[in-house]
């Protein structure tokens, strides 16, 4: 288990390296020299911009030099300075943004743990039931859901045609007026449909994990003991068989984080909420490449840290695995 | 059942897909969508650029079944044309995936040792950041059009084919007829090729009909976030901008393009799934 956990944490750094070096590529994609691809083929940039571009990323220099004075400058998180009017540092504008997407993350992440998994034993434990042929057909439609189209369409039906919840951005005009319990339900309000909408996708794929999952574990000898010695059914099912059944499930929630960070572009830009995904797409948008640089490095920092605590609480969870 | 045919595994294979319903309707809604790609210009009623100002946003009608946009575009006719977007971007896509992914996936499955260490750490590495982000930093980098959508969800793709071919690899490079291969000293490229990949290629099919699902779905996400397919070109996606854009006075806008994707992905879907089923001889 240590041995293991050791052996996690050195690869991290290696990773740290690769995903520097991925992202280094990106810059350099382009034919020839990216400044004048740039200006050439890019009404967005200016002559302006590919001379600062050229200062920032030192494309003057020799690649491997490039590479390591970039390498150099993020070590310390320094991504430069933007590109837009405001032309603040990148960090500043990311680490402002970060605690609102993380927020509607773990929201909706709370949200698909604490519905998929009664869902999903739910329907194991009455498989062929009424309620499992429903989640089922949940399940599909979760699958093939243009999530950022039910966006739209809860949009039309909740914000324009019921007129219920906010259609956009994450608190009122008269916010600052609200008592606390009214700025509590403010946020609660603008956050409903995005959070919702956000966790869809995940909502189906754990559904479906969890209830194959416990269909196999419920077929092990340890449970039919565990009935045969006279246990009642919910001691068994979420006892002896739901914690078996939930150890791979901490695999497949790791799994969804690149998925749920990446889509925050998708929500966060349909609900105009002010976070790291909404000013990716601003970026690019903007072709702001500072900023572009700076949240894709930081993106995947983010999923690396949050598959290694996965690993490491497998680990742990599991007395099985000694990882040797 | 004729009990004279033998009973070989393509007939199984045949017998059990035509005997699951679900499957059969994923066939036939991607059939048919291949259908409408392919003769979109008979099949869409209007031209899909004939603009008309005296018929803006118009809501679904005998004339216009979808409704005009802003521009009194008839939103049908965009949707056909609109299919074969999405077709050639999933295709196109997933082919660039597979392909990448069996390079990949065979190599190390088949080699193994330090080789298989490094392939499978950059397959982890490639894993580790998020993908939508990276396909957006591209583009940013380069110009959202459709060759370059499709090229950049192929290239950010391919991990999970090259994880399922090495696994396959892995368990067929130990059987006899490949060590029969080595024993005549057949070269590893040709045993690679033709004897082992042949037996690897179902599951990635199974895994490719699934994919062309979601570089639909990523491809639509991008031309409707305004960084895919551009204007006046149709594709779904786009419309639904359109659809956002008016989304207080047009819900046709939003609400048919977006059935589209929903079926074209429920299909593939479907079929996938119902490959899988019959390929599966646990299964009967």
């Amino acid at each position: 288990m240590y041995a293991y956990v050791v052996r996690r944490l050195i690869m991290v750094p290696l990773m740290m390296i690769g995903i520097t070096i991925i992202s280094f590529f990106i810059i350099h994609l382009a034919p020839g020299d990216p400044t004048e691809l740039l200006t050439d083929l890019n009404p967005h940039a200016s002559a302006e911009a590919a001379i600062k571009l050229r200062e920032l990323y030192n494309l003057d220099k020799p690649i491997i030099v490039q590479y390591f004075m970039w390498l150099k400058n993020i070590a310390v998180l320094d991504f430069g300075d933007s590109f837009s009017q405001d032309a603040r540092p990148v960090i500043d504008k990311i680490g402002e943004r970060i605690p609102i997407t993380l927020l509607l993350n773990v929201l909706s992440l709370g949200i698909v743990l604490f519905f998929a998994i009664p869902i999903g034993v739910m329907s194991a434990t009455h498989q062929h039931s009424w309620f499992d042929k429903i989640a089922s057909l949940f399940v599909f439609f979760g699958f093939a859901m243009p999530t950022f189209w039910l966006a739209l369409l809860l949009m039309i039906f909740f914000g324009v045609w019921l007129d219920w919840l906010p259609i956009s951005g994450i608190a009122s005009f008269n916010h600052d007026q609200l008592t606390p319990w009214g700025k509590f339900v403010d946020y609660a309000r603008h956050l409903a449909m995005p959070v919702l909408v956000a966790g869809l996708t995940s909502l189906a794929g754990l559904s479906r994990f969890t209830r194959q999952n416990m269909l196999e574990v419920i077929r092990h000898d340890y449970v039919v003991t565990a009935r045969a010695k006279g246990l009642p059914e919910t001691v068994v099912i979420y006892k002896h068989a739901l914690k078996n059944a939930m150890l791979p499930i901490i695999t497949i929630m790791a799994l969804s984080i690149p998925g749920l960070i990446g889509g925050s572009v998708i929500f966060e830009t349909i609900y105009s909420i002010p976070g790291m995904g909404q000013l990716f797409y601003h970026a690019v948008m903007a072709r702001d490449y500072p900023v572009i640089m700076g949240i894709l490095v930081i993106g995947a920092f983010i999923t690396l840290f949050a598959n290694l605590l996965a690993d490491i609480a497998y680990a742990l969870v599991d007395p099985r695995i000694s990882y040797g | 059942m004729d009990n004279n045919k033998p009973r070989t595994f393509r007939r199984m294979f045949v017998e059990k897909f035509l005997r699951d319903r679900l499957a059969i309707i994923g066939a036939v809604i991607v059939f048919t969508l291949f259908i409408v790609a392919i003769f979109a210009p008979v099949i869409a009623p209007r031209d899909p650029d004939q603009i008309n100002t005296k018929n803006l946003l118009a809501p679904p009608s005998l004339a216009h079944f979808c409704g005009t946009d802003d521009l009194g575009r008839d939103v049908f006719s965009r949707m056909v044309y609109g299919a074969r977007i999405s077709l050639t971007v999933g295709f196109v896509a997933i082919g660039i995936a597979t392909i990448i992914g069996l390079l990949i996936g065979a190599t190390a499955g088949y080699f193994g040792g330090w080789i298989d260490d490094v392939l499978m750490r950059l397959v982890d590495l490639m894993l580790t950041i998020p993908t939508f982000f990276l396909i957006l930093a591209v583009i940013a980098f380069l110009e959202p059009n459709i060759y370059n959508i499709m090229t950049v969800i192929g290239l950010t793709g391919w991990m999970s084919v090259a994880r399922l071919v090495r696994a396959e690899f892995l368990g067929l490079k130990e059987r006899d007829f490949v060590m029969a291969a080595k024993a005549i000293g057949v070269s590893d490229m040709v045993i690679i090729l033709r004897h082992i990949l042949p037996n690897a290629m179902a599951p990635v099919l199974v895994s490719a009909t699934l994919g062309v699902a979601g570089a639909i779905l990523t491809e639509s996400a991008l031309s409707f976030l305004g960084i895919g397919v551009q204007p006046p070109t149709p594709s779904w996606g786009n419309i639904l901008t359109l659809g956002k854009d008016n989304i207080e006075f047009a819900w046709w806008l939003s609400a048919f393009p977006g059935m589209a994707i929903l079926i074209t992905v429920m299909g593939y879907n479907l079929l996938g799934e119902g490959i899988r089923d019959a390929l599966d001889p646990r299964l009967s």
